[in-house]
């Protein structure tokens, strides 16, 4: 059991490690890049198995008791959370085979996914609030390093902006951590949710509420702390921008959902109104800088914020239901905004821009890359029967139920501009006829990509589009998975035991 | 002795906002590592400064003498300190990296991964 936790952790390292000693050794790197992904999600599956059947499962490294060592936990949230990272670890390192270039894995780029995927890992089953911290400038050092790793202009400006706001946030984070260890006299999160449920909280407890909220909301991107987001993320290669897209703000928000249901729980019931109107306000900027885009990269980047403002929504209603929409939310939008990202390096691999204004003809030349686009594109619009559909309809549901009228309409209407970004890329770049320009006889493609290249290319985002329409036609199971999980998290006395070993 | 701690703090914390509102990359890079030591004295505060008392269990007896100072604040500072160092350590090679591809220490002329309508053509 202890060693179902600790194997997340263990097999990036492990790989990381190996792959560094393989420094000059390409081939290996990627071999190894490959086995430690897929061993990390069939590490992630175990664990989630385990969770199902025993609840939640907590281990104490070094057999130190809780709360004075540091604690391992794992509730249904974040063993799907590390099955889905696992799962997009493997996608992006199949991707990467096809599309890194040497230059990037000679510096080393394949050792450092792996970096950035125990980071992960590590913040999602650590039960200790410095060692979050820990794993989260694991994981931040090593999306530095990849962002930078080109070395041109635009890296180097997107790197800046995106070391500075996150290691702002790291501050933020650490003086809240601090803070409330003179208040609590401990960081263990189910020593201080034990602690604090019971007394009504002073002045102090909401101010570092705020402090972390505003620390996550800045990883997480949620407004108005969002402009480093697609400042950035569109300027390292599309295998990197869609693991951060997957798993860095996701991580944001999974740390949110994690300390305002466990440990600032009535911060949360006081701060609904404000939370939902910052991830209406996520929602409305995100999807309205992602309309007045023209680059693919671009539009989808302004995307990731609006849809961290549906996964902030849930917190914000803290309903049963609501959590259930976000937990469902979260693995749908990493699917379908990491399909998304795949398409548009496709895309750029094919025709060599991601411009839409020099685009157009890809659904005449290439159908399936069209129809490899069209849909993740309306799955993350919600159309039914996909899994963006369900996901919204929970939340929707239950922002009615509670009564939160305005927020509802703004997650519908930002679902009608969402459909409406969709619809322009696809009539930019796949449906109108391709721009003709001086020097080319013909209005269409001409690339040579190798069928090998092309099946690791497409696999991914084939199998990524597929689990979209898995989640939507077949969404029971998922959603019956997401209710027990947004059980979970809405009954922290179950983690305090598991973490404990007390009834609280 | 807190509130001279407090004190400073608040300067760092000040003179580390009023460096990263600067245009230069450097001053902001410093204003970073001033933030950083203002919360690393926070957490030292705030954790109860108990001059004198080490945790130590005094010979023939089970448990320290009360009051002693706490270590974990320290041990978590000593943490602090160490990813702070990484951090800055890569934030200084990636200031020298952006000066020399993009010519300027000026981050007001970096806005070429900007979203506004002058670049996004």
């Amino acid at each position: 059991m202890k060693l179902l936790l600790f194997l997340p952790l263990i097999i990036p390292l492990a790989t990381a490690v190996a792959g560094l000693l393989a420094w000059h050794r390409r081939e290996l790197q990627r071999l190894l890049s490959i086995g430690g992904t897929a061993a990390l999600l069939a590490a992630g599956v175990a664990l989630l198995s385990a969770v199902q059947r025993q609840g939640v499962v907590s281990a104490q490294a070094g057999n130190w008791p809780a709360p004075f060592g540091i604690t391992l936990a794992a509730d249904l949230f974040s063993a799907v959370m590390v099955v889905v990272a696992g799962a997009m670890g493997l996608a992006v390192a199949v991707y990467s085979l096809a599309s890194a270039d040497i230059e990037h894995e000679a510096l080393g780029y394949h050792p450092l996914m792996q970096v950035l995927l125990l980071g992960v890992c590590g913040s999602l089953l650590t039960g200790d609030l410095f060692n979050l911290y820990v794993w989260f400038e694991v994981m931040l050092i090593a999306s530095f390093v990849l962002l930078a790793l080109g070395g041109r202009r635009e890296h180097m400006e997107g790197a800046i902006k995106y070391v500075a706001l996150n290691l702002i946030a790291s501050a933020f984070f650490l003086a809240g951590i601090g803070i409330l260890y003179g208040v609590a006299g401990t960081l263990n999160m189910a020593d201080l949710a034990r602690q604090l449920r019971e007394v009504p909280h002073g002045g102090t407890v909401p101010v570092i509420a705020a402090l972390l909220f505003a620390a996550f909301g800045i990883k997480a991107a949620v407004f108005p702390l969002f402009f480093w987001l697609p400042a950035s993320y569109h300027t390292p290669p599309v295998a990197v921008t869609t693991i951060f897209s997957a798993l860095l703000t996701k991580v944001g928000v999974y740390v949110l959902v994690r300390i305002f249901t466990l440990i600032f729980v009535q911060e949360a019931e006081a701060g609904r109104t404000l939370i939902l109107a910052a991830a209406g306000l996520t929602m409305v900027t995100g999807v309205l800088g992602a309309v007045a885009q023209h680059e693919m990269r671009r539009l989808l980047s302004f995307h990731i914020v609006s849809q961290i403002g549906y996964l902030v929504m849930g917190l914000g209603l803290l309903t049963p239901l609501a959590l259930a929409g976000t937990v469902f939310f979260m693995v749908h939008v990493i699917a379908a905004k990491s399909a998304l990202f795949l398409v548009a390096g496709i895309v750029k691999r094919i025709t060599g821009t991601t411009e839409l204004g020099e685009l157009g003809g890809l659904y005449e030349g290439r159908p399936l890359v069209a129809a490899l686009f069209l849909v993740p594109a309306l799955a993350l619009a919600g159309i039914p029967p996909l899994s963006g559909f369900w996901a919204k309809l929970a939340l929707v549901r239950a922002g009615l139920a509670e009564e939160r009228y305005v927020v509802v309409a703004v997650a519908l209407m930002v679902s009608i501009l969402t459909l409406f970004s969709m619809t322009k890329i696809w009539a930019e770049a796949f449906w109108k006829d391709r721009p003709v320009r001086e020097g080319e006889p013909h209005a269409h493609y001409h690339p040579h990509i190798p069928g090998g290249a092309r099946l690791l290319l497409g696999v991914p985002a084939v199998l990524l589009a597929l689990a979209t329409v898995a989640m939507g036609v077949g969404a029971e199971p998922l959603f019956r998975l997401s209710l027990a999980a947004a059980d979970q998290l809405l009954n922290p006395e179950l983690y305090i035991a598991a973490v404990l070993g007390v009834k609280p | 002795m807190e509130s001279v701690l407090a004190v400073v703090i608040g300067g760092l914390y000040a003179a580390g906002l009023y460096l990263m509102v600067r245009r230069s990359i450097v001053k902001m890079v410093f204003g970073l590592a001033l933030l950083g030591n203002a919360a690393n004295l926070l957490i030292f505060t705030v954790g109860r400064l108990t001059r004198g008392r080490p945790p130590y269990v005094p010979p023939g007896g089970t448990e320290p003498l009360l009051p002693v100072a706490d270590p974990l604040p320290q041990a978590l500072i000593l943490t602090a300190i160490v990813i702070g160092f990484g951090v800055q350590a890569f934030a200084l090679v990636l200031i020298k990296r952006v000066y020399q591809t993009v010519g300027t220490d000026d981050l007001d002329v970096m806005t070429t991964t900007d979203t506004d309508s002058r670049s996004s053509g």
